[in-house]
């Protein structure tokens, strides 16, 4: 990695990393109304790596766990943080809310409240992409539980029989709610599963910074170049429990000081100055201007209005002959 | 104008479409070199290759998921689901994704994806193979639910489905493909959202659809020929949207109404008419409604017990005398 590369990976964790603890803040306080934001502190190294390596008309398909992937992909954080707060200067006016947010000018196509939902959306992206002749590719995020869900299958086997370009991209956080996948997947790796399609795979370390971005380097070419689809799977952990509120009974805090000391965002910090050589002043001024971007979103979606009642129904149907 | 089929009436409109807009493609399980397996896109793979016209995986999920995503980046597909029966499998990609992703991202995106299916009894297909599911689709918001009873209508309507910027569920219906009728030779658009009043009378409104349409008419004719009743016959054509106003004024004038579907009787499209009409126009009844339906049970594969739970020209016949005669 070069240094200014390592400086933009830095930039993209530590945005989604200090969005996240806002946001987690915010919920606490009862700022932010619904179910409890589910919360992406510990694996920012998957999104960021992943999307450092896309373009802009490539296509991301999230998940419920999606302000990550939305902030990587490059949306931008006042009109996330409004969305979470249910205002109508939100990227979804409001309506869509944590799980639903989504910017489709940056290429993506919305988190999602159904798990492995977004994997044949996905799959339908890359399609397009291979019909109007471009070079896009299509990129799913999905958690380790959504790999038992039908779409996965379905999804991986007409994306091999098909030749889509669509990136399969296994987030493998431990847990899907309470329940470690070691009790409900019986291979030791996920992506194992890409074995009976024929699709090319990979497990790597999602907490070290290098390693995932050198892996989503290598899978975004593979993917760019063959128009094959790709499964990787990044070995991760949610340092917060599923949602905001969870008290994580399911497991030990043991475990969690274990997977804390391997902290993506901590740790490429440390390295960034003693193997980078990077001036820790460069990063303090990062940290900075992240800070104040916080600051500004806040502010933005605090004193934005909410959406007035007499829009309720607006949107549910785009007008006759608009587009056509 | 040209006696075409049913069947062939929607092929047109998917052969005229797919001529007009290369990004308008069809994807489906058996529906390229096999022509589909109610044969209505046969001819279509010959003439448009295998990237416009897609055979599937038996994965009803991937082809609507796939569609939904192809439709958000500058497509505009038709995904062909073989049987209304095999929703079940696929009922989130349409009910969670498709139908919401455009409210739920606050408009940033339209949803052009027509979803073709079939359904309806009478062929022996026993329970499995044969309902009459349109109900579900009405009861979530963002779908837009058609079904032509002829071949004009389908043709025309087809066409304008394709075309639309939202998602449209398109439900033929398996006893109407071979039944012949007018279409014009010219391009006929015709517009989602409206019902048609099939045949005009004074004494009492049947509110019909799809197949049952054809029911009707031949049941009013009856009705006239043997006891002077003069039926209105409407065609709701789009379910949902409902055209409301249209079911309105035939009552303002009738006094009367019979429902008649093919689906289940509970929470059905009656159900909703009738609410409507007694919600909304109570004080031009005569006399309660009533609904003709499939009764509350799996449709059975015996001739004799299918036939006997099926709406039917004898049946509607009954159903308008037993309204009148409360």
């Amino acid at each position: 990695m070069e240094v200014k590369e390592a400086l933009l990976l830095y930039r993209s964790m530590y945005r989604i990393r200090r969005f996240e603890e806002t946001c987690y803040e915010l919920y606490l306080s009862g700022k932010i109304p619904g179910m409890s934001p589910h919360l992406y502190i510990g694996e920012e190294a998957v999104a960021a790596s992943v999307c450092f390596f896309l373009n802009q008309d490539d296509y991301i398909v999230s998940t419920h766990r999606g302000h990550g992937h939305c902030l990587a992909k490059g949306a931008k954080m006042d009109r996330m943080m409004a969305e979470i707060m249910g205002k109508e200067t939100g990227y979804c006016r409001g309506r869509g809310g944590s799980m639903h947010i989504a910017d489709v000018t940056t290429g993506n196509l919305g988190a999602n409240g159904i798990v492995g939902a977004g994997l044949p959306i996905a799959a339908g992206a890359a399609l397009s992409a291979v019909y109007r002749g471009t070079d896009q590719i299509a990129v799913c995020f999905f958690g380790d539980a959504a790999i038992n869900q039908g779409t996965f299958h379905e999804t991986a086997n007409l994306a091999a029989v098909m030749n889509l370009p669509l990136l399969l991209v296994c987030e493998n956080n431990q847990y899907g709610l309470s329940t470690p996948i070691k009790k409900t997947c019986p291979t030791l790796r996920l992506s194992d599963k890409a074995c009976g399609y024929g699709i090319e795979h990979q497990t790597v370390d999602g907490m070290d910074v290098e390693v995932s971005f050198s892996a989503a380097k290598e899978v975004v070419t593979y993917v760019r170049k063959m128009r094959k689809p790709y499964l990787i799977e990044f070995v991760t952990y949610r340092f917060l429990g599923h949602g905001a509120s969870d008290n994580r009974s399911y497991r030990t805090r043991e475990e969690e000081a274990e997977w804390r000391k391997r902290c993506p965002v901590k740790n490429f910090r440390e390295k960034m100055v003693l193997h980078y050589r990077i001036d820790p002043k460069e990063i303090d001024t990062i940290e900075k201007e992240i800070e104040s971007e916080i600051s500004q979103a806040l502010t933005f979606a605090e004193e934005s209005p909410y959406p007035s009642p007499q829009t309720v129904m607006e949107n549910l149907f785009a007008a006759t002959g608009g587009s056509e | 104008m040209n006696q075409i089929t049913y069947r062939e009436a929607i092929r047109l409109a998917l052969d005229e479409e797919m001529a007009r807009d290369d990004r308008v493609f069809i994807i489906g399980e058996d529906v390229g070199l096999f022509g589909g397996a109610m044969a209505v896109t046969k001819g279509l793979y010959q003439k448009y290759g295998p990237k416009r016209v897609i055979d599937t995986p038996i994965s009803e999920s991937a082809i609507i998921g796939a569609a939904l995503g192809a439709a958000l980046t500058g497509l505009r597909p038709v995904a062909e689901i073989m049987f209304i029966d095999f929703v079940g499998v696929c009922m989130d990609q349409i009910f969670n994704q498709v139908a919401k992703v455009r409210y739920m991202l606050g408009g940033q995106v339209e949803v052009p994806l027509v979803i073709r299916t079939q359904g309806g009894a009478g062929k022996g297909y026993a329970a499995q193979h044969s309902q009459s599911l349109e109900a579900w689709f009405c009861h979530i918001p963002g779908l837009k639910v058609v079904m032509p009873s002829n071949p004009r209508d389908a043709r025309g309507l087809l066409k304008s489905a394709i075309r639309e910027p939202n998602p449209i569920i398109f439900i033929e219906h398996k006893l109407l493909y071979n039944e012949k009728g007018e279409v014009p030779e010219e391009e006929e658009l015709i517009p989602i959202g409206k019902a048609k009043v099939k045949r005009e009378g004074k004494d009492l409104t049947i509110a019909s659809h799809s197949r049952q349409v054809l029911f009707s008419l031949a049941a009013a004719e009856k009705l006239y020929q043997d006891y002077r009743i003069d039926c209105e016959v409407i065609d709701l054509v789009t379910l949902s949207p409902l055209d409301e106003e249209t079911v309105f004024n035939s009552v303002r004038k009738t006094k009367h109404l019979l429902t008649v579907e093919e689906g289940y009787e509970n929470c059905g499209i009656g159900a909703e008419v009738i609410s409507r009409v007694t919600t909304k126009a109570f004080d031009y009844l005569a006399r309660p409604p009533l609904r003709l339906a499939f009764p509350n049970c799996p449709i059975p594969f015996s001739k004799v017990l299918e036939s006997a739970v099926l709406p039917d020209e004898k049946k509607i016949v009954e159903a308008v005398r037993k309204v009148l005669s409360y």
